[in-house]
């Protein structure tokens, strides 16, 4: 279980401070899909870099199963948004799968069992001894989810991982993902400005307003736990919870526009 | 076929050429090619290049590596280390812009006139690229990269050998390169400064006793091996950073 | 800045302390360096030798820019004579210098002309293999684009290549400018031809350390100055050239 509590995460610099994060409370249980979705620049992937470990927050603080986060806790995987600069250009697509898995001391038979499957599950058999730069950028993609499943995590978080492919493959990954999320029975955090993409995909999807975030709005999404491209989109009930999303969105950014957001929780 | 006429048309026309024009030279100071090629056979006998030769290429290899190593590893620590960069990085300027040959006299007050001597002017040459280029490219290394390293557990020494030193690659090669062309002056100089044997120092004695067509010979050998070590270093080059070219052409098209 | 200034305090210190500390006996302390500068400063010899050192380095320097963007413009431009040339380049330029120096003595002596054989040699490389570089960026797009307007050779060389080629033509003239300085010093040293290499060595070998030293450091201040200079330059007129461009482009 993930649990986010009155976090909050200020930049400072010489001259200014910047308050990235207001107030942050929510929590994932174990096994769900979350969608977090927000207008663009609302401090999405600051939070997703708090709950990562990888900045330390201000104020409040991340759980992981009880235990509070600080440093990138053990049993969670990341993929983030910039496959290309994500993977190690230096190593080859096996390399890159199991070189996590080195440094949690899996034995080498184990290793490339792991290497084997997770490749095969995202549909990349096969190119294990190329470079990622000589793949597409879906299959980079690809490689970089197959990492973090080889990773066998409790908690695997998404930041935006489809925001740079085309059309065609973000359908194709964003039911890898599904599958994926229901064969393994991970925990899934799933970052996104899409908000088809955030209905689409998840159990639940947490609204974010504007900078400095606070959780606007949460919905739990009302739709078959099996989904598909055509049936799932063209379903009125998703339409009418994608519009409820939307302008939450909407309301979001014309609050920040209109006056200064109140602190949530006064 | 055509690709070995191109490489080899120009060279050979070059090469006639000055065959041709000096074949009845009178000139003291550029005799004919056939005899300065004649000399290169009488000058440069096995038992020369083991007297000579050897020792240079000794100081040589003894001093880049020696540079390699300690630039690499300095620039991993200072480059890993905001502060300490900050703090080392005027110096280090200094340090580099700092002609290398004129370190030959401070070294041999330090390191007299031996192997020692040679050894130490090449490394207080080499290290300065080397080590700034180590450290600008372990400052540059990609920040999902690293995020994505620390997200895995990739941290220590693992983080060193498998995100600092390849992400920084390119750079080090790049400094390598400038290194080893300082290399090759440094090693010349500071046997033509003081030496009893060495290429450097053989070029100067031909010089000095005006025989001239030994003295030309000697220089085309220079020439020779400082192309052979830059093919070699181009060979090691494109074995190590295949990764890199391959990548670099792959976003250019 | 405070930091950067600290590198630079701190090592000032350690020279002052190893010397004084008797851990280093050929090395005269900081302050012993610095009086010898300033009386340095305050002869007309030093002066002399740094304007000797810049003169054939500003000389050296011009000749080869000249030689080697002119020289990579043409051959760049004719795609036959870029592959004719190619091994012929790439055999000339990795030949040491100062492999040059007995021919550079016969010739010249101890005259300039040592000096601005030697710098001309090794700068002249750095700036054509760059201009190469430089023109084999050319995008092939906007060179057709040029042709399909029937653009004479000039013009594509006056409006598409020389743009292109630019940035790689301060590159390489920044690298050569270093290296000019370094060939300048050595050939001084070496050879004897008058310059503060010249001086080095006649400081060194009548025992004056301290003057030795003063002379090093001042090598060093001028190899930083140069560095700096061309960086400076080189930012000036590249912003120019991408506002230009980025003007075009609206």
């Amino acid at each position: 279980m993930l649990e986010v509590q009155d976090l909050r995460k200020v930049y400072r610099s010489d001259r200014r401070e910047v308050e990235a994060l207001r107030d942050l409370t929510f929590t994932v249980d174990a096994g769900e899909l979350v969608c977090l979705v927000g207008p663009s620049g609302c401090g999405k992937t600051t939070l997703l870099r708090c709950i990562a470990g990888l900045l330390d927050p201000t104020g409040g603080a991340v759980r992981v199963d009880g235990r509070e986060v600080a440093g990138p806790p053990p049993g969670m995987a990341v993929v983030f948004q910039e496959y290309g600069r994500s993977l190690f250009p230096w190593m080859t697509v096996r390399d890159n799968v199991e070189l996590p898995l080195k440094q949690k001391k899996i034995p080498k038979a184990r290793r490339a069992t792991l290497v084997a499957d997770s490749l095969a599950a995202v549909g990349l058999d096969g190119t294990q001894t190329a470079y990622p730069w000589q793949l597409s950028g879906g299959m980079q993609q690809r490689v970089a989810i197959a990492r973090a499943v080889a990773y066998e995590p409790s908690i695997l978080l998404m930041d935006e991982p489809f925001a740079a492919v085309d059309a065609q493959t973000r359908a194709d990954l964003e039911d890898l993902v599904r599958e994926l999320w229901q064969r393994l029975g991970v925990t899934i955090l799933f970052v996104t400005h899409d908000i088809d993409e955030a209905v689409y995909l998840g159990q639940r999807v947490i609204m974010l307003s504007a900078s400095p975030t606070v959780v606007q709005d949460q919905l739990t999404v009302d739709l078959p736990a099996a989904r598909d491209q055509l049936h799932t989109r063209a379903d009125p009930r998703f339409t009418a919870q994608r519009t409820r999303v939307y302008e939450q969105i909407q309301a979001a950014k014309g609050r920040t526009a209109a006056q200064p957001p109140a602190p949530l929780g006064s | 076929m055509r690709r070995a006429l191109r490489l080899l048309a120009l060279p050979a026309l070059l090469f006639t050429v000055w065959y041709a024009a000096s074949l009845g030279s009178e000139n003291f100071y550029a005799p004919p090619l056939r005899t300065i090629l004649a000399a290169f056979a009488d000058t440069w006998t096995p038992e020369r290049l083991r007297a000579d030769v050897l020792p240079s290429l000794g100081r040589l290899t003894a001093g880049y590596a020696l540079a390699a190593v300690l630039g690499v590893a300095l620039g991993v620590a200072v480059g890993a280390n905001r502060r300490l960069r900050a703090a080392a990085e005027p110096v280090l300027e200094f340090f580099r812009a700092v002609p290398p040959p004129v370190l030959v006299p401070v070294i041999m007050l330090f390191a007299g006139i031996g192997d020692g001597m040679k050894i130490i002017v090449i490394v207080s040459g080499c290290v300065w690229p080397v080590l700034l280029n180590t450290v600008e490219g372990v400052r540059a290394v990609d920040g999902v990269l690293s995020d994505t390293s620390r997200a895995y557990g990739v941290t220590g020494v693992a983080r060193l050998r498998h995100l600092l030193l390849p992400a920084a690659s390119p750079q080090i090669v790049a400094g390598l390169r400038q290194a080893l062309s300082i290399a090759i002056i440094l090693m010349v100089i500071s046997e033509m400064v003081a030496a009893s044997n060495g290429l450097g120092f053989t070029i100067v004695q031909f010089q000095r006793s005006f025989a001239i067509p030994e003295m030309w010979s000697g220089i085309i050998l220079l020439g020779l091996l400082g192309f052979v070590l830059s093919e070699l270093f181009r060979l090691a080059e494109r074995f190590l950073l295949a990764w890199y070219h391959g990548l670099r052409d792959a976003s250019r098209s | 800045m405070i930091l950067r200034l600290s590198g630079l305090a701190g090592l000032l210190l350690l020279v002052e302390a190893l010397p004084r500390l008797g851990l280093v006996a050929d090395l005269p302390p900081t302050s012993r360096i610095l009086t010898a500068l300033a009386d340095e400063a305050g002869t007309t010899a030093f002066w002399a030798a740094v304007g000797d050192t810049l003169t054939a380095w500003a000389l050296g320097l011009v000749i080869a820019v000249a030689a080697g963007v002119t020289g990579g413009l043409v051959i760049g431009a004719v795609p036959a004579l870029r592959a004719w040339t190619a091994s012929t380049v790439e055999f000339l330029r990795p030949i040491p210098s100062v492999a040059l120096i007995p021919l550079a003595v016969l010739l010249y002596g101890t005259s300039l002309g040592s000096t601005l054989l030697l710098v001309v040699y090794a700068a002249f490389w750095q700036v054509l293999v760059q201009v190469l570089y430089g023109v084999a960026d050319v995008d092939p797009v906007a060179d057709e684009t040029a042709r399909s307007f029937r653009f004479s050779p000039w013009a594509r060389l006056r409006h598409v290549l020389w743009p292109t080629a630019l940035p790689y033509v301060f590159t390489g003239i920044r690298l050569a400018a270093a290296v000019a300085l370094v060939l300048a010093v050595t050939a001084e040293l070496v050879i004897g031809a008058p310059g503060l290499g010249s001086v080095i060595a006649v400081a060194q070998s009548s025992g004056a350390l301290p003057t030795m030293y003063a002379l090093i450091v001042v090598t060093g201040l001028l190899g930083v100055a140069i560095n700096i200079g061309a960086r400076y330059a080189e930012r000036r007129f590249l912003s120019w050239h991408q506002s230009v461009r980025a003007e075009m482009a609206l």
